[in-house]
């Protein structure tokens, strides 16, 4: 199984693990696995069905660019890294 | 000069015949003799010239604009202000290397409700003159509600700040917070039990800097020329390092169909990160389309320097804690940057790269992005990273201080090296932190006698730090063409702006094994080149040189097709050596590329190859080092720099003498902005210092000869092995000079720049110190 590296912030979504196993061969399955288990992270970086412009995926140390399709590895290590450029106001 | 020093162990053992030569550089003639083309050059029938009016508050709500006055003055045949920009949905999207806002990018280029700067552009008018332009401005009248401005991180993060933005809510906080805050976003990075950690260190360090905001100080200020045609096609001439942002920029935010903007890139007088976003292009186009006639806008320098974009001041905290053998056990640090007047800081940045060059188990960093009433910050050369590594650097000093441990035997003690994770989690590839450690403990620099001064009053000192980059990949496009005599036109739409059409032009000429004069590389605009990312983030020759080999590749996939036919044998049995078409067997006499030049009309046409590529995957990230001594005039607090030796791993240099420009002008830069640079602002947010009489920055009168040493740990993503280049040099020059300041004078100054009233305000409190403590002995 992949794992997942939580970042600090989501931690209380995910009883304060800061790494989670989880099974899947994308990185949006990844998603939906940790999500099954952790209601509520999906929302933190999933938004209309891509990841949210300000987060960005490093999977075995490289940035992804196929989004939620990017394939992981069965011993592939995921990390969520900021793509922090700006901040939106929710007008 | 220095021949670099490859590490062994590297991806490749290829003997380069045009890689690693120093050839003039294609547009090196056109730019000494004035001929090379910049945006201020360009000139069209019919232009009308475009001002701005700027805010001369540095925070308040805009009441009205009435602009009767100006449009009655003759000359004037156009005038916009935010009512004319149509309302564009607040959102974040990628761009580039980060993200944008397009709504704040918005207002940024025209205030809409709120002035947020002193400079904050409100309207900009077309004239048949800059004069008249000018004197129409002064015609303008707004009506203000001046409010209170907040200056500095510490007081907008304050409960009772005066707010900027009232729908602006801090992102990154779990649980999420409804509150209108300065604070726009926060990133933590956190791993293992840092109590735990500070308590099994034998020595913790902790201390608090401050940075001062910075300009990029290029010297050509922005400039635009727009010209719109009857059927709503815009043209743009611009200095820009991102005609495709451009074009993507004002699209966005003025509801243009992208195809109906094309984006020429001009000549580029130096941006190092500032020509990466918008400024004067929208209002270029407004006017353009209001007056029905071309329009031409160039900043003045105070234009530049107070409404374009410098990078953050900042506050950082950084705690550290060791053990007695000089491994660092925990790591502790916030900071917290000025975003300027809209959200988008390059906090993140920084706190990724503050203690990269290090493998630490255990930390806590926490970034805050942080809105004032200042310009719009912007890229400078590795973002956000400089203002960090001067932190972490001088606590790494003074903890290998304290404990008597070499500051190069320390860093290498501690240095992450391939598989070590970084502070924000993801491992390290393959990374040359040790083999910059070598190099700097090997460099005749380090080897020298400091020497002293034959003036009592000056004390010298030497200092070193490290400093990390990632270097960007993202995306770009070339084609080459081969012409009919075998020279290879080479297309790219990455400007230029360090050398790189020439480091392109020496890939492709490797590739195709002909001489780099035989290539003739050029930087099109957005109609004529596929989709290119911004020429930042070190990443041009690297990324837009892989598009570059990928292309040749493609290129000689042909030829052999091509040679085949006219031998009439299977494409399999010719290959592409040196510079020729050969075939596998049979007589037949190898051709060169000139040979088959003429002939391939009659072969099934012309030869164009192409590639794109997405080289996120690709980059390599780099490590500098900066050692530097130091002479202090304890009476003046004047520092000279006396000797300074940058150390970098390029990867594979391209060009040597292009990978040493970098390497010095970032240093240079460095400098500046340890010893002299900073926004001097009053109590009211108007910048005293407009201009580079009072913004000082390092002329060649101020530095030395900056010696360079090349590493060459190869980056294994690439196929030469090529590492960005063109940042990570900027990055510990300040912590270094602190270092030696402190190395000279017993006394560690934790704000930049350190300049000689703050240097000699620090060296009279450090003898008042000093004093107390002999009075306290002696009682």
């Amino acid at each position: 199984m992949a794992t997942v590296f939580i970042p600090a912030p989501l931690r209380r979504l995910t009883a304060g693990h800061d790494r989670v196993d989880v099974p899947g061969a994308s990185v949006g399955a990844l998603i939906d696995a940790i999500d099954a288990l952790h209601v509520g992270f999906r929302a933190r970086v999933v938004a209309d069905g891509e990841l949210l412009p300000s987060v960005a995926v490093a999977v075995d140390g490289d940035m992804i660019t196929q989004g939620l399709d990017e394939p992981v590895h069965p011993d592939s290590e995921v990390h969520f890294v900021p793509a922090l450029g700006g901040g939106a106001s929710p007008r | 000069m220095s021949d670099p020093k490859t590490s062994n162990g590297g991806a490749t053992e290829r003997r380069f015949k045009v890689v690693g030569t120093r050839p003039i550089r294609h547009d090196g003639i056109d730019k000494v003799t004035g001929r090379a083309r910049y945006g201020a050059d360009v000139t069209l029938p019919g232009m009308l010239h475009g001002k701005v009016l700027r805010s001369p508050h540095a925070h308040a709500r805009i009441l009205g604009i009435d602009v009767t006055r100006a449009l009655a003055l003759p000359g004037v045949k156009a005038i916009v202000t935010g009512a004319d920009m149509p309302p564009v949905k607040s959102k974040t999207e990628q761009s580039g290397e980060g993200t944008t806002n397009p709504r704040h990018l918005s207002d940024n280029v025209l205030a809409k409700e709120k002035v947020l700067y002193s400079g904050h552009a409100i309207a900009a008018v077309a004239a048949t003159s800059p004069h008249v332009a000018e004197e129409a401005l002064a015609l303008i009248d707004v009506r203000y509600e001046v409010l209170p401005p907040v200056l500095d991180v510490r007081t907008a993060m304050r409960d009772d700040a005066p707010i900027l933005h009232p729908d602006l809510r801090t992102h990154g906080l779990e649980p999420k917070s409804d509150r209108p805050s300065n604070v726009a976003s926060v990133v933590r990075f956190e791993r293992g039990d840092l109590d735990a950690a500070f308590a099994s260190a034998d020595v913790v360090v902790e201390r608090e800097f401050d940075t001062a905001m910075v300009h990029q100080g290029y010297i050509e200020p922005h400039n635009a020329v727009a010209k719109v045609d009857a059927d709503g096609q815009a043209t743009v001439w611009v200095s820009t390092q991102g005609p495709f942002e451009v074009r993507h920029f004002c699209s966005e935010i003025l509801a243009m169909p992208l195809s109906q903007i094309k984006v020429v890139p001009a000549e580029i007088g130096g941006g190092f990160g500032g020509k990466t976003t918008i400024y004067l292009e929208p209002l270029a186009i407004l006017l353009a389309q209001k007056s029905g006639r071309p329009v031409k806008m160039v900043m003045s320098r105070a234009e530049v320097l107070r409404a374009s974009g410098p990078t953050s001041g900042s506050h950082i905290r950084v705690k550290l804690g060791a053990t007695r053998d000089g491994r660092i056990v925990a790591a502790d640090a916030t900071l917290a940057y000025e975003a300027g007047a809209f959200p988008g800081s390059p906090v993140w940045a920084g706190a990724m790269c503050l203690l990269a060059p290090y493998d630490i188990e255990t930390l806590r960093i926490e970034g805050f992005d942080v809105v004032v009433n200042r310009p719009k910050t912007a890229a400078y050369r590795a973002p956000g990273a400089s203002n960090a590594s001067f932190a972490a650097e001088s606590v790494v000093d003074e903890i290998a201080s304290r404990l008597g441990i070499d500051p190069i035997d320390l860093r290498r003690k501690n240095g992450a090296r391939e598989g070590t994770p970084t502070p924000a989690g993801p491992r390290h590839k393959r990374i040359g932190m040790l083999e910059v450690l070598d190099a700097a403990q090997a460099s005749p620099h380090w080897a020298a006698p400091l020497g002293t001064s034959s003036d009592p009053a000056k004390r010298r000192g030497r200092g070193f730090a490290v400093g990390f980059w990632f270097n960007a990949g993202l995306q770009s496009s070339a084609t080459i063409a081969i012409n009919p005599d075998g020279t290879a036109s080479l297309v790219t739409g990455s400007p230029d702006i360090g050398g790189t059409r020439t480091s392109c032009a020496m890939i492709a000429a490797e590739e195709l094994g002909i001489p780099v004069d035989r290539v003739r590389p050029s930087v099109a605009d957005t109609d004529s080149v596929g989709h290119t990312d911004v020429t930042g983030g070190s990443r041009v020759t690297m990324a837009t040189g892989l598009a570059v080999y990928e292309a040749a590749q493609d290129v000689k996939r042909q030829l052999c097709e091509r040679a085949a036919a006219l031998w009439k044998i299977r494409s399999e049995e010719v290959s592409f050596a040196d510079g020729k078409l050969v075939a596998a067997q049979g007589d037949h006499e190898p051709l060169t590329l000139a040979a088959l030049g003429g002939k391939l009309s009659r072969t099934g046409g012309p030869v164009v190859g192409r590639a794109t590529v997405n080289a996120q995957k690709a980059t390599g990230a780099a490590i500098a080092g900066t050692l530097v001594d130091v002479e202090v005039d304890v009476e003046t607090g004047k520092v000279d720099v006396v000797r300074c030796t940058v150390i970098q791993d390029a990867g594979r240099a391209i060009h040597p003498a292009y990978v040493e420009g970098q390497m010095q002008g970032g240093t240079a830069q460095g400098l500046g902005w340890a010893l002299n640079e900073e926004y001097v602002y009053d109590a009211d947010g108007t910048l005293l210092n407009a201009g580079f009489l009072d913004y000082r920055m390092p002329i060649a009168l101020d530095l030395p000869m900056i010696d360079t040493i090349i590493v060459e740990v190869p980056n294994p993503g690439h196929p030469y092995g090529v590492r960005g280049v063109g940042e990570v040099s900027i990055v510990p020059p300040p912590g270094a000079v602190a270092s030696a300041i402190a190395a000279a004078t017993g006394v560690r100054v934790p704000a930049l720049p350190i300049s000689p009233p703050r240097l000699l305000a620090a060296l009279h409190a450090g003898d008042r110190h000093a004093e107390a403590g002999r009075a306290a002995a002696a009682r």
